[in-house]
């Protein structure tokens, strides 16, 4: 649009739209270098086997089909899988808002030397490799026969989601200014009436996004899952994603991509949600009445 | 979770996004006299003392943790001074430094540290330069920023198994979109070039979709950090005619350092204890190129049985991390100790 003549490089108004193009220019590699593996992934899924296998591969697909995802479910047990997943994420995630939202409570509106370590052992608990934790895990479960067991690897996950549970919930009470707490008890009102009836309320939001956060966690996790399920009827969806991998890397590439576009739909959707929900900033709007 | 992931520690983001409000660096100091209000005084010298009724809150998530990983953890630790093995009839011996002492002369587990490192560095390094340019970016009005923003949810939420079989869609010698890409623009390998089984180019193909995959996050968290800087400041500088470079330098990057110090710390322990990717990836081929500690510590203990070895191992990768962290940190805090107090 604009000459870049030396002159012109001077002027403020150009040198503005200049930066402004760059800008744009920077933004639109940023999205593509985004989005275009993903494009990918569905455009695979949707190509019927003759596409894939042609030298000359296409961004959309001539005659897209729906078959890699009728042979997905033919080649492995996916609908068990995600079944599996569901129960053990749901499950893990419920159990973790349960025991971790009392505890951030406290973490958060009591400042002693136990709070301090409790927060201080939840980063700190996050940098440790994971193989240290695993084999004394595997071999105290394999003592109460919960190696290869579904509840196992619920009660890995449990405490696994924990101390972020922990962390998140601790910031969304630190978000309710006790202020409020205090005003209800110059109204007279119990501790437990207050937790239930003003902070219970406004925390709410903060955990259901916690806990869909643990749940998609939990979804999504696969190293737990992959040492600890041996039995095909009981492995997550992303262990069994790795089946369509065979051996020596040769891959049935368009079932694999469907696979694997199914198993990342709920974490996107349930992502998206919780997005929202803390960009909304629900909690700043309630407090301001 | 960087994901194991990756998820691991996007809670701190997002509890730094929404619950600690606009002022991160400030919500962790207590309102003055708050602490007396809430009784503080009672629990004064007692650190571990809590008055009526909070240890029934406390007790639900901290026996878990204390069971499940605290536990685990000290036992796994004792672990790293015996010979266990798996389906071993005989007892388990302690065994002293033995297992270090083998760690020490393990070519294979220095190869895997060394690999380690090169990816963690490979990972975190241009993740951050990337994600700061971005969240500069972000921070400005620009059209298309809610779909960077709709986007970024993608490599975030996904899970590394998907993150990893989609990559080898891309990278894939025939069927993949990059080699036909570089056909196409006249740059093609005229056989199918299978990035990730060469040895040349595995680990590179590798640290690409580690840094794909890591960058939505570590931008979110810098983008929080920005709202830490002082706008008058910003706009004061801009009026003294102070340019974008001296206005990043005096305003922008004092006060996100902090959080960029973090960041780039917490990242590169992460990527450097990651699993899933490669693991799907490369499975740590071609001929170990690509083998992370964390790959080679797993074949040790669930390929071979080896849990005392692969215990030892993994504190030795926490060890080794901590004087690298230590070294790093002591040397990046040193000249902000002024600032901070």
């Amino acid at each position: 649009m604009t000459r870049k003549s030396p002159a012109a490089l001077r002027d403020p108004a150009t040198r503005r739209s200049l930066g402004r193009a760059g800008q744009y220019l920077a933004l639109l590699c940023y999205l593509a270098f985004l989005a275009f593996p993903f494009l990918w992934l569905v455009s695979t899924a949707f190509k019927p086997p003759r596409e894939l296998g042609s030298i000359h591969p296409t961004w959309i697909p001539r005659a897209p089909t729906l078959d890699n995802f009728r042979t997905a479910f033919d080649e492995q047990p996916l609908l068990q899988a995600a079944g599996n997943s569901l129960l053990a994420a749901a499950v893990s995630a419920l159990v973790a808002i349960v025991l971790a939202t009392p505890m951030a409570y406290v973490l958060a509106r009591r400042r002693t030397r136990f709070a301090r370590a409790a927060t201080g052992w939840v980063v700190v608990s996050q940098a440790f490799p994971l193989v240290l934790v695993i084999i004394p895990l595997f071999l105290v479960l394999k003592a109460l026969h919960l190696v290869d067991a579904r509840t196992g690897l619920v009660l890995v996950y449990v405490v696994w989601s924990l101390p972020f549970a922990l962390w998140m919930l601790t910031g969304y009470v630190r978000a309710v200014p006790p202020e409020l707490e205090e005003a209800a008890a110059v109204d007279g009102a119990g501790r437990l009436r207050i937790l239930v009836s003003v902070t219970g309320p406004l925390l709410m939001p903060g955990i259901v996004a916690t806990g869909l956060f643990a749940f998609i966690t939990a979804w999504n996790e696969f190293f737990f899952a992959l040492v600890l399920l041996k039995s095909p009827e009981k492995q997550t969806m992303p262990v069994v994603l790795t089946h369509f991998l065979g051996a020596e890397g040769v891959a049935d590439l368009g079932p694999l991509a469907a696979a694997a576009l199914l198993a990342t739909l709920p974490g996107l959707v349930l992502f998206a949600v919780i997005q929202r929900r803390i960009t909304g900033g629900m909690l700043a709007g309630a407090v301001k009445h | 979770m960087g994901r194991d992931g990756p998820v691991r520690g996007q809670g701190r983001t997002s509890a730094g996004g929404a619950g600690a409000g606009p002022e991160p660096g400030t919500g962790d100091r207590p309102t003055p006299g708050r602490d007396h209000r809430r009784g503080a005084g009672r629990e004064r010298g007692h650190g571990h003392s809590h008055g009526h009724g909070t240890w029934f809150l406390i007790l639900p998530a901290l026996i878990p943790i204390l069971v499940l990983s605290v536990g685990p953890l000290l036992y796994g630790i004792g672990l790293a001074f015996t010979d266990a093995q798996s389906g071993r009839t005989q007892a388990t011996r302690w065994v002293g430094l033995l297992n270090f002492s083998d760690l020490l002369q393990d070519t294979l587990f220095w190869d895997s540290f060394r690999v380690g490192l090169v990816w963690a560095l490979g990972v975190t390094v241009p993740q951050f330069f990337l994600a700061l340019g971005l969240a500069l970016l972000l921070g400005q009005e620009l059209r298309l920023r809610w779909l960077a923003r709709a986007l970024a949810i993608i490599p975030w939420a996904m899970p590394e198994v998907v993150v990893g079989i989609m990559w080898r869609l891309v990278y894939h010698p025939d069927a993949g979109v990059l080699n036909e890409t570089l056909r196409s623009v006249g740059l093609g390998p005229d056989e199918g070039r299978d990035w990730l089984s060469g040895t040349a180019t595995a680990l590179l193909a590798v640290i690409v979709v580690g840094v794909w995959a890591g960058m939505p996050q570590t931008t979110v968290t810098l983008l929080a950090g920005l709202q830490n800087v002082p706008r008058e400041l910003h706009e004061a500088a801009a009026m003294d005619g102070a340019g974008a470079w001296r206005r990043f330098r005096t305003v922008t990057w004092p006060a996100i350092k902090p959080v960029a110090l973090a960041v780039s710390a917490l990242n590169f322990i992460w990527n450097f204890n990651s699993f899933a990717l490669v693991f799907v990836l490369t499975d740590g081929g071609p001929g170990g190129r690509t083998r992370l500690p964390m790959l080679f510590a797993y074949e040790e203990a669930f390929r071979y049985g080896q849990f005392g070895y692969a215990a030892a191992m993994g504190l030795a990768m926490v060890a080794l991390i901590a004087v690298l962290l230590a070294v790093y940190l002591s040397r990046r805090l040193r000249g902000e100790g002024e600032e901070e107090q």
